[in-house]
């Protein structure tokens, strides 16, 4: 990725997976990363590393996308946790989808960017969060019984399966992210977190992190 | 893609380890509950939990399998339409127990047999479409004004092919028909759509 730094800011590390999670789906893992820096505009490069992307990501490649190894993998995972994959779409399906109704890869911000890269290259699912608004190491877990999820009225039915730090649940696995977690203006550190499945090798969580890395501090 | 599956034999032998060490692991706190220990569920509930997590394991792996023949399907399938690819979820994010695997498994094995089902008959009128394209060419006074479109025989294109008399009514009454083939889509400006406006003037050559 030319003009893009390529060093580590802060090494992946992984995340932890709640034993019953891990037992019922090995393979299950989420890895992250954290950058200094927050969302913004997008710099010259990474919308030139988004137009040359909407170039090479046509229709056919959109045809076949479910053929392909990894795509195929966060499909078969979704039918396993009770999601339709083809209404809760994969990310790279949705990101897919956006690019043929769009006719390419629409510049968002920095933050978006960098995450349209990482999953449209190497096809794993990213999530974003503000990094000083968590406290300790995330990782992956059923809800508890009456647990609460910020920004939902109520709670969350018991067994949901959620992003969670060591104090609550931030995100939905594949789905909302609670409210005040996710990247927002003020935000001065984001962690990304790569989330990977049965068949998607760690080596590809670490791609796709420094890919998201790389764009957000280009 | 089949290699990230476990084989047959590896997950048998999986599933008898785990009954083994299952089974061992109950037998040693029964014989701690023997010797005054606190009262223990029965010996049959630890099997019957490695029994349901190997079907579990099962069905997903069967999932698994057919997701990737829907896969293969729905890429071979283009650009053919009107065919359903749906199989309806319980809802999640969630770990599912046997009986909604079991359903979502049956879902795509009967969305697997009505996709193949419908992929055969679409073959099979591709075929005499193709046939009949065959046909015209070789006697086009025998199929007059006959039009097939290249989708009819699965062909991402807008070809067609046009039994048309020769010079018009001349052609219709001496009998002069021949096969017509377009040469290929509109342009995606769409039809009545100039590049250059109407009123713009075009500059003069140097």
């Amino acid at each position: 990725m030319e003009g893009l730094p390529e060093e580590w800011e802060t090494a992946p590390e992984p995340g932890w997976v709640a034993p019953v999670l891990d037992e019922e789906f090995p393979g299950l893992a989420i890895h992250c990363t954290t950058v200094g820096r927050g969302s913004g505009k997008s710099p010259a490069a990474v919308k030139e590393q988004l137009r040359e992307m909407s170039n090479r990501f046509g229709g056919a490649q959109a045809i076949h996308l479910r053929e392909k190894p990894i795509p195929w993998a966060y499909r078969v995972f979704f039918r396993h946790i009770g999601l339709d994959p083809d209404t809760t779409r994969t990310p790279v399906e949705e990101l897919t989808l956006q690019r043929m109704h769009d006719g390419g890869f629409k510049s968002k911000n920095r933050l978006d960017d960098a995450l349209t890269i990482a999953t449209m290259e190497i096809g794993v699912a990213m999530r974003a969060f503000d990094a000083d608004k968590l406290e300790g190491r995330l990782g992956i877990r059923p809800s508890a019984p009456g647990e609460k999820f910020e920004g939902l009225v109520g709670s969350l039915t018991h067994g949901t399966l959620v992003i969670a730090d060591e104090k609550r649940p931030v995100a939905v696995l594949f789905g909302d992210t609670a409210e005040g977690r996710g990247v927002h203006p003020e935000t001065e550190r984001t962690l990304l977190a790569a989330i990977g499945v049965k068949g998607v090798p760690d080596i590809a969580l670490e791609e796709g992190l420094w890919l998201a890395a790389s764009a957000m501090r280009a | 893609m089949a290699s990230v599956e476990p084989t047959e034999v590896e997950e048998f032998d999986q599933l008898h380890a785990g009954l083994a060490v299952a089974v061992a692991d109950r037998e040693d706190e029964l014989l701690v509950a023997g010797r005054g220990g606190e009262i223990l569920p029965p010996l049959e509930t630890a099997v019957t939990e490695v029994d349901e997590r190997r079907a579990r394991r099962d069905l997903r792996r069967q999932i698994a399998r057919m997701e990737a023949e829907l896969g293969r399907l729905f890429g071979a399938a283009f650009p053919r339409t009107g065919i359903e690819w749906g199989v309806a979820a319980p809802g999640g994010p969630r770990v599912l127990g046997v009986a909604e695997l079991e359903q979502i498994r049956d879902a795509m094995a009967d969305r697997l047999a009505e996709t193949r089902a419908t992929l055969g008959e679409i073959a099979e009128d591709e075929q005499a479409y193709r046939e009949l394209v065959e046909d015209i060419v070789a006697d086009p006074a025998s199929h007059k004004w006959v039009r097939v479109r290249s989708e009819s025989l699965g062909e991402p294109s807008c070809r067609h092919w046009h039994v048309r008399p020769r010079w018009g009514v001349l052609g219709m009454l001496a009998g002069w028909w021949r096969v017509k083939l377009s040469s290929g889509c509109p342009l995606a400006l769409g039809r009545g759509v100039s590049r250059v406006p109407k009123t713009a003037v075009l500059p003069a050559p140097a």
